[in-house]
């Protein structure tokens, strides 16, 4: 992602300003995404990371600033205008009701009916069939209560209701916290899925591999201030820990 | 359940010396089940929802008695329209159905919106309708007769459907169940899903069949009215009980109301950031309620052609002992509604079969109160795979049952 200057970026959010009283948990921060990038959010707690991500969310509005999608100023004040503009959060614990089926999370809250107003069920079935297809093809229960669904499965699951609803901006919160081995492996492999299909990612995380790992660009936010955005491959690791705790631009920093 | 069921049958028939499993005695069980079955159908919900109605046996008795004072006060005398109108019992129960709706749309509303726990909303209902029934001008009186169109509701010797139109309902309800299996699958088949094998739908369609044949032919058909000596066929309250669980049934399943109370029960937070109403939806199940309990109100005055200040007391455990018994989870989102019809009619023959072998009612009590409490442990047990335990549980149980109806027989 060496071009960022010349291409129009998926998301931009320029001098977001986000304050809770007299605290200013965001101060003036600006941050972009391009299409099939991951940039991954780091810093330490209370940095701002998570509040910038609601209010590109809008489950808390930013209170001055401006974001662009696509090159265009957007208005984002609920969560509902996130998702009209195609950007999908993931939550840290999923948001999944455990009682109920994959497919059945998947459409939660935008159920698919029969003309006579009931659910579709197989309508929905094969709908999160086709959606898994693409992101986990291993995935076979769609009828089974998610609560006997492995860590990495209920991820898919999470990840499958923002795809399916044509998500071209996601947000993740701390994905593989709480997940084993094997199946941070198959959240990595989607993550590199919905990449190459040019969904832009938000990646929020405390990992420092993960995020090497992972993300193209990283940010790191400190005091709700950006201390800089660097690309993966011109940083270490080290310089990177000596941004969050320290609050170090690196030589290589944009 | 269907085990626990046969299990509680049989013993008792032996018990009491084949008294148990007779027309007379079954066609009476599914009567005396009607009332609780219905209400229980919406407290499954609600309990799914993580709330609670406490005030259901109340508000029943407040529904039945204005309702009672409707059809025999004000229709014929305060509204001078004379005794035994034929529409007269619609006006009733139309009038019980939406004073029900509104009850339960005030109680839901001060749950849901004015986040009051629904265990306090509905203990203040509890008592504000049974002290209301005092309120209404009569003093308490009991009220009776009641209209002859509207003690139909309530069974009894012409209460029922007769013969010729029970067989015309159990060849629908077979044709409803084969259709059922058979468009589940077909819509299946269109989206390329997996089906059951062939062999197991046509096993399920056909049980079904045979299940409504039996139930019509052996219990219905088989008890005679002891007036005129003529098959009795169907009670009305059974009729009602079992368009009340098809209804309800629907809106659990392939309703979006129902999957939203079943998503508020198995994760609050993810049904609220799916963009479900979620107030809207808990307020709507205590609606429901009071639409049953409005209709079960009607099915316990017409039995006992009055209405009494009484009525109704204790229901509320009843109708909740049901649905747990029936396999409702108190953490919310585990529930079915065909479960708590079962749990009703256990709990029933229960108490009908103590009455056969004579056992004193605080016996009986005593009895319901360990079945209630061994079927939610072994349900408890089982959903954490410890088949120890739900054994234990079962033999400690079933010893104290025994014991208490060894010792409590007159």
């Amino acid at each position: 992602m060496t071009d960022t200057a010349t291409r129009t970026p998926l998301v931009e959010m320029r001098d977001i300003r986000v304050s809770f009283g007299g605290l200013r948990a965001v101060n003036g921060v600006t941050i972009s995404l391009f299409p099939g990038e991951v940039v991954a959010l780091v810093g330490g707690n209370g940095a701002g990371k998570s509040t910038l991500m609601h209010a590109l969310a809008g489950a808390h509005p930013a209170d001055s600033g401006q974001i662009f999608v696509n090159g265009k100023a957007v208005t984002i004040g609920n969560p509902r205008d996130a998702r009209t503009h195609g950007i999908e959060v993931i939550y840290q614990r999923l948001a999944l009701a455990d009682n109920i089926d994959a497919s059945g999370n998947v459409f939660l809250g935008r159920e698919l009916r029969t003309r006579t107003g009931a659910l579709d069920d197989s309508a929905m079935a094969s709908a999160t069939r086709d959606v898994m297809k693409r992101l986990n093809p291993r995935f076979k229960n769609l009828n089974t209560a998610v609560r006997s669904l492995s860590g990495g499965q209920r991820q898919s699951v999470a990840i499958a209701r923002a795809v399916h609803f044509n998500a071209k901006i996601l947000i993740m919160d701390e994905p593989t916290a709480a997940l084993g081995p094997a199946e941070t492996e198959q959240v990595r492999e989607l993550i590199e899925q919905l990449k190459s299909e040019g969904i832009g990612i938000f990646l929020i995380s405390h990992d420092i591999h993960d995020v090497f790992d992972l993300a193209d660009r990283i940010s790191v936010m400190m005091q709700g201030q950006l201390v800089g955005t660097v690309d993966k491959h011109k940083v270490t690791k080290d310089e990177v820990l000596a941004m969050i705790i320290m609050g170090q631009k690196p030589a290589a920093a944009n | 359940m269907v085990a626990a069921l046969a299990v509680i049958w049989l013993g008792f028939h032996f018990l009491s010396d084949g008294a148990f499993l007779t027309s007379r005695n079954l066609w009476n069980l599914s009567v005396q089940s009607a009332s609780i079955a219905i209400m229980a159908t919406g407290m499954v919900l609600i309990i799914v929802s993580r709330n609670i109605d406490l005030s259901v046996g109340s508000l029943l008795g407040f529904i039945g008695y204005v309702m009672a004072v409707m059809q025999a006060r004000w229709i014929p005398e305060t509204f001078g329209l004379g005794f035994d109108q034929p529409y007269t019992w619609a006006i009733t129960l139309a009038v019980g159905v939406v004073l029900g709706a509104a009850i339960g749309a005030v109680q839901g509303a001060v749950v849901a919106y004015g986040g009051v726990p629904a265990f306090i909303v509905t203990l203040g209902g509890f008592l504000v309708w049974r002290g209301l029934i005092f309120r209404m001008g009569e003093q308490g009186k009991t009220i009776s007769p009641l209209d002859t169109n509207f003690q139909l509701l309530g069974g009894g010797p012409d209460g029922s459907l007769g013969a010729t139109r029970s067989w015309i309902l159990g060849v629908i309800g077979c044709i409803g169940a084969v259709l059922s299996v058979w468009l589940a699958r077909r819509r299946r088949r269109r989206y390329d899903l997996a089906v059951r094998p062939l062999g197991v739908d046509v096993g399920i369609a056909v049980l079904s069949c045979v299940v409504i044949i039996a139930g019509i032919w052996l219990v219905a058909i088989g008890y005679e009215s002891p007036i005129t000596g003529d098959p009795s066929g169907v009670a009305n309250p059974v009729v009602i009980l079992i368009l009340v669980t098809i209804v309800v049934t629907y809106m659990a399943r392939r309703r979006r109301f129902g999957r939203y109370v079943y998503a508020i029960g198995g994760n609050p937070e993810a049904a609220e950031l799916g963009g479900i109403n979620t107030r809207r939806t808990v307020m709507m199940t205590f609606v429901l309620m009071g639409v049953l309990c409005a209709v079960a109100a009607a099915v316990q005055t017409a039995r006992l052609n009055a209405a009494v200040t009484n009525l109704g007391i204790q229901n509320e455990l009843d109708v909740i002992s049901a649905a747990v018994i029936g396999g409702t989870s108190f953490s919310g989102g585990i529930g079915t509604i065909s479960g708590a019809v079962l749990g009703a009619v256990v709990m029933q023959s229960l108490r009908s079969g103590m009455v056969l072998l004579r056992i004193d009612s605080p016996s009986q009590d005593i009895v319901v109160g360990i079945v209630l409490v061994t079927a939610v442990a072994i349900d408890a047990a089982l959903r954490l795979g410890r088949r120890r335990t739900a054994g234990i549980s079962l033999t400690v149980g079933l010893v104290l049952a025994a014991l208490i109806i060894q010792t409590g027989r007159q």
